[in-house]
């Protein structure tokens, strides 16, 4: 059975012109211990689906589909409260601004316990044992000092740890990283998909890897779904989308990278593109 | 043929931070010691981490900060702001783009008068021509007519950024400092901004120091590469010498980090992931 189930998912969104459609029919499958990343442009829609399945969008959103399940469970039924119980602890999600994640008037280790607090009920030793363990594991040196640390005290790379150990802090089944590393340079870049790509391994975790960049992309899914104004383009496992890209999107999208420049002119994206018929089926 | 237009020699820029209550005075050297020269109508890229001077080199090279030590040649004149002040044709010369174009236009400026004001500030151009020749860059970036009188905030992110090239563009600068021009923008965007970017340098012989941390893209556009680390200038050479050799620890790092987007990495990659 697969972790996370998603069947034509429409979000769309409330605004004085009508209401904008930002998802329009997505599906998608993610089995336990795969890394599926989600690519795609500013305005594909790709952070708002997942934003759906966390349930954490304004009230402006309107979320439907015909099946949304989490292991097995139906997330669109929940109440609130049934929901508050399975976001943040079996399903958790790290955002591309560590910084404006993180809350500047605590300590990190305040916010690492308190997620342990809420969701495992550990007393407080247990919970500053585990803070401490969890700090380790996301390669802090000196966890017991750098508990008492605020998140101004940080580097941008520290900060995404932290972020990174409040999102294991219960052992989620599944992690959502939307643009982990956007905002890190190239070399911390590479420290921490080293880091949730060893963590995931560990852990026999799922992971959806939400990105813009294609390199990112290369590094780490095994299976990809690239997105375009609210559409599923194309689904592939990672070496046939680079290999042999099916839709013309896709091409388009690999065509324009740089590295892949053939002579002094980049190709530049420009539609129409083969839309994929609404809600297919994968 | 080709003549050099920038020349920077032992180029050294520390700021002084100010104690506090409770912290000593101290001094950041921001860059130290940095040396290069560049041709006509060639492109030097910089290349750096955040923290690495790229930005406070940028600075110094459009004149908006002085050098605590060093020489700086623009066009054969040495420029020394402290001393000297600039003239209005030395301030002419050398123009920037930003990183973040919705940060680089006043959201209550249409775009026409956007871009004439450089013309206003720096020529005595009657209000027809400065008119006339905003018009005129405004279709050379790609844009249309009808974006005249509009307003920033109706632009795209990609448009935006002509809008800030062609500001810089107005008063027929000879070497252009571009500070992360792409960094912001979707990658269908960028390839659209870098193409423009080439087409622009073709037509006016222009000069760019391009500022950026993205490889590929340094890659695609540069002639000469330097590599920042830390307010020093650890590798610089042309693209081939810099990309095919890297000689410094730090540049083959950099090039370690940066993520492949080739079928071959991908499948060694799987493999190791079987394994």
């Amino acid at each position: 059975m697969a972790l996370l189930e998603i069947e034509n998912l429409v979000v769309e969104f409330g605004t004085s012109a009508g209401a904008f459609r930002a998802v329009d029919g997505i599906s998608l499958k993610v089995d336990e211990g795969e890394v599926l990343a989600i690519v795609g442009e500013s305005g594909s829609g790709k952070s708002v689906s997942m934003l759906a399945v966390m349930g954490l969008l304004p009230w402006t959103a309107k979320v439907s589909a015909d099946r949304m399940t989490f292991r097995g469970r139906d997330l669109l039924g929940l109440s609130p409260s049934d929901r508050r119980k399975i976001v943040g602890k079996d399903m958790a999600m790290i955002f591309q601004e560590p910084m404006a994640s993180l809350n500047p008037c605590f300590t990190v280790g305040f916010q690492i316990e308190e997620v342990l607090r809420v969701h495992m009920g550990f007393d407080r030793r247990e919970r500053r044992e585990r803070a401490i363990k969890l700090l380790e594991a996301v390669g802090i040196p000196e966890p017991e000092q750098r508990l008492k640390s605020f998140p101004h005290q940080m580097s941008g790379g520290q900060a995404q740890r932290v972020m990174i150990a409040i999102a294991l802090a219960c052992d989620p089944k599944l992690l959502i990283a939307d643009e982990p590393t956007t905002a890190l340079d190239v070399t911390i870049q590479k420290q921490i998909l080293d880091l949730l790509m060893r963590l995931q391994a560990e852990r026999g975790m799922a992971m959806i890897m939400i990105t813009h960049n294609m390199g990112v992309v290369a590094e780490t899914a095994d299976r990809v779904i690239v997105q375009y104004k609210g559409h599923k383009m194309e689904e592939a496992d990672v070496l046939t989308l680079f290999e042999a890209p099916k839709n013309n999107y896709t091409r388009a999208l690999l065509a324009a990278l740089p590295d892949n420049a053939v002579g002094d002119r980049l190709p530049t994206i420009s539609g129409p593109f083969e839309m994929p018929a609404s809600g297919s089926a994968r | 043929m080709s003549r050099t237009i920038l020349e920077a020699r032992g180029i050294v820029r520390d700021y002084h931070m100010r104690g506090g209550l409770f912290t000593p005075a101290r001094t950041v050297h921001a860059v130290k010691g940095v040396s290069f020269s560049l041709e006509e109508g060639k492109t030097l890229a910089i290349v750096g981490e955040s923290g690495s001077g790229k930005s406070t080199l940028a600075r110094i090279l459009t004149m908006i900060d002085a050098p605590t030590a060093g020489e700086l040649t623009i066009d054969g004149e040495k420029i020394d702001i402290l001393a000297n002040g600039l003239t209005a044709e030395q301030r002419r010369k050398v123009q920037i783009v930003f990183q973040n174009p919705y940060g680089s236009l006043n959201p209550r400026q249409k775009i026409g008068d956007v871009l004439a004001e450089p013309l206003v500030i720096n020529t005595d151009k009657p209000a027809g021509e400065r008119r006339d020749l905003a018009m005129q860059m405004l279709m050379k970036v790609g844009l249309s007519p009808e974006h005249f009188n509009r307003y920033p905030h109706m632009f795209s992110g990609g448009q935006r950024q002509r809008i800030a090239i062609a500001r810089a563009l107005m008063l027929n600068p000879k070497l252009l400092v571009l500070d992360e021009p792409v960094s912001a923008l979707d990658l269908s965007v960028q390839a659209q901004v870098l193409n423009l970017l080439a087409d622009l340098q073709d037509e006016f012989g222009l000069t760019y120091v391009f500022i950026s941390h993205d490889l590929s893209v340094v890659r695609y556009i540069a002639d000469e590469v330097m590599v920042m680390y830390l307010g020093e200038a650890v590798e610089y050479g042309t693209r081939e010498e810099v990309f095919s050799s890297p000689k410094h620890d730090y540049t083959k790092t950099l090039f370690a980090a940066t993520p492949r987007a080739d079928v071959e990495s991908i499948r060694k990659r799987l493999a190791r992931r079987a394994a």
